[in-house]
C-alpha cells in the first residue's frame, strides 16, 4: 500500500505529495462541472418569463435547507477536527468526529429524501417547470456527492482504519486530509447553491 | 499543512471553531437579507457577497488554502479563471441578444 511512491512524501518536481496534487485537480474540474451548471441556470434564469423563477422558487422550503446548511458546516467542522485528532495521537476523538460527519451526512440525505418527496407529492418534478429542471439538476448531483463521500467516510469509519491506524499513522492522516478536502469541497458547493435556488 | 507540531494543531483548532461560529452567523444573516424589500440585483449581490466570504473562510481554514504551496494557489487561480469565463458566456450573450427581441 505504501509501496506507492510520493503518497506522503512529497515530489522534488511538484513540492507536493501526489494524493495532495490528485486531490486538487480533480476539485479544480469539479469547479468546472459545477460551474458549467451554475452558468446553466444563469441563462436559464435570464431567459425565462419575468417571475417565472420567483414562482416556482417559492415552493421550494427554505426552514429545511437552512437546517441542512447548518448540518453541513457542522460536518465540515468535524471532518477537520477528526484530522487533527489523528494529527494529536487522539484515535477515540478521530472516531467520534467522523462518526459525527457521518451522522451529519445521513441527517442530511434524510431531510433531501423529506424535501423531494414532499414535491413529488404536490405533483412537482423535474419536467413541471425550467425552474424545478435546474434546481432536481443541481441538488440531484449535489446529492450523489455526498453519497459518495459518504461511502469514503464510513470506509474510514471501519476495522479498516484501525487497521490503518496500527500499521502506519501517517497514511491515514493523509488519507483523512484528503478525504477532507473533498467533503470540504461539497460543503463548499452547498454554500453557493443554497441562497442561489432557494433564497433568490 | 506539513510536520505541524501538537502546538499548531491546537491553535488551529481554535481556529476552526471560530471559523464554524462565524459560518453558523453568516448563514443566518444569509436567510435574514432574503427577506430584505431590495430589487433582484441587490439582494444577487448580497447573497453572493456573503456566499463567497463564506465559502473563502472553507477553503482558507477548512481546506488549509491560507498555507498551501504556491503549484496549488496557481492552479486554482486558473481554475478561477475558467469559472469566470464560464459565468460571463451567459451575460455576453445577453448583451448580445439585447435588441433583437
Amino acid at each position: 500500500m505504501s509501496n506507492i511512491p510520493y503518497i506522503l512524501e512529497d515530489r522534488p518536481d511538484t513540492g507536493l505529495n501526489n494524493s495532495k496534487l490528485g486531490i486538487w485537480i480533480f476539485l479544480a474540474s469539479e469547479v468546472m462541472l459545477f460551474g458549467g451548471l451554475f452558468s446553466a441556470y444563469v441563462f436559464l434564469r435570464i431567459a425565462a418569463p419575468e417571475g417565472d423563477f420567483d414562482k416556482w422558487g417559492s415552493k421550494l422550503n427554505v426552514p429545511m435547507a437552512t437546517f441542512n446548511t447548518m448540518v453541513l458546516i457542522t460536518s465540515s467542522v468535524t471532518m477537520v477536527m477528526s484530522w487533527a485528532s489523528l494529527k494529536l495521537q487522539q484515535f477515540d476523538k478521530y472516531k467520534m468526529y467522523l462518526g459525527i460527519t457521518i451522522l451529519c451526512a445521513l441527517a442530511f440525505l434524510v431531510v433531501k429524501y423529506f424535501e423531494y418527496t414532499s414535491k413529488f407529492e404536490a405533483n412537482v418534478y423535474p419536467s413541471s417547470s425550467t425552474f424545478m429542471g435546474i434546481y432536481f439538476t443541481l441538488t440531484g448531483l449535489h446529492v450523489l456527492h455526498i453519497i459518495g463521500g459518504l461511502f469514503v467516510l464510513i470506509y474510514f469509519w471501519t476495522k479498516q482504519a484501525d487497521k490503518m491506524w496500527e500499521e502506519n499513522q501517517d497514511l491515514l492522516a493523509n488519507r483523512i486530509e484528503i478525504t477532507g478536502l473533498y467533503w470540504h469541497f461539497v460543503d463548499l458547493v452547498w454554500i453557493f447553491l443554497f441562497p442561489i435556488l432557494y433564497l433568490l | 499543512m506539513s510536520k505541524e507540531t501538537d502546538h499548531s494543531i491546537e491553535h488551529h483548532i481554535q481556529t476552526y471553531v471560530r471559523v464554524f461560529i462565524a459560518l453558523g452567523v453568516l448563514t443566518v444573516i444569509t436567510v435574514a437579507v432574503s427577506y430584505l424589500e431590495v430589487s433582484f440585483i441587490e439582494a444577487f449581490f448580497l447573497a453572493i457577497t456573503i456566499a463567497t466570504i463564506k465559502g473563502s473562510l472553507v477553503l482558507g481554514f477548512f481546506m488549509h488554502l491560507i498555507s498551501e504551496k504556491k503549484a496549488i494557489i496557481w492552479m486554482l487561480a486558473a481554475t478561477l479563471v475558467a469559472f469566470l469565463i464560464l459565468m460571463f458566456i451567459p451575460l455576453i450573450w445577453h448583451t448580445d441578444s439585447t435588441g433583437i427581441y
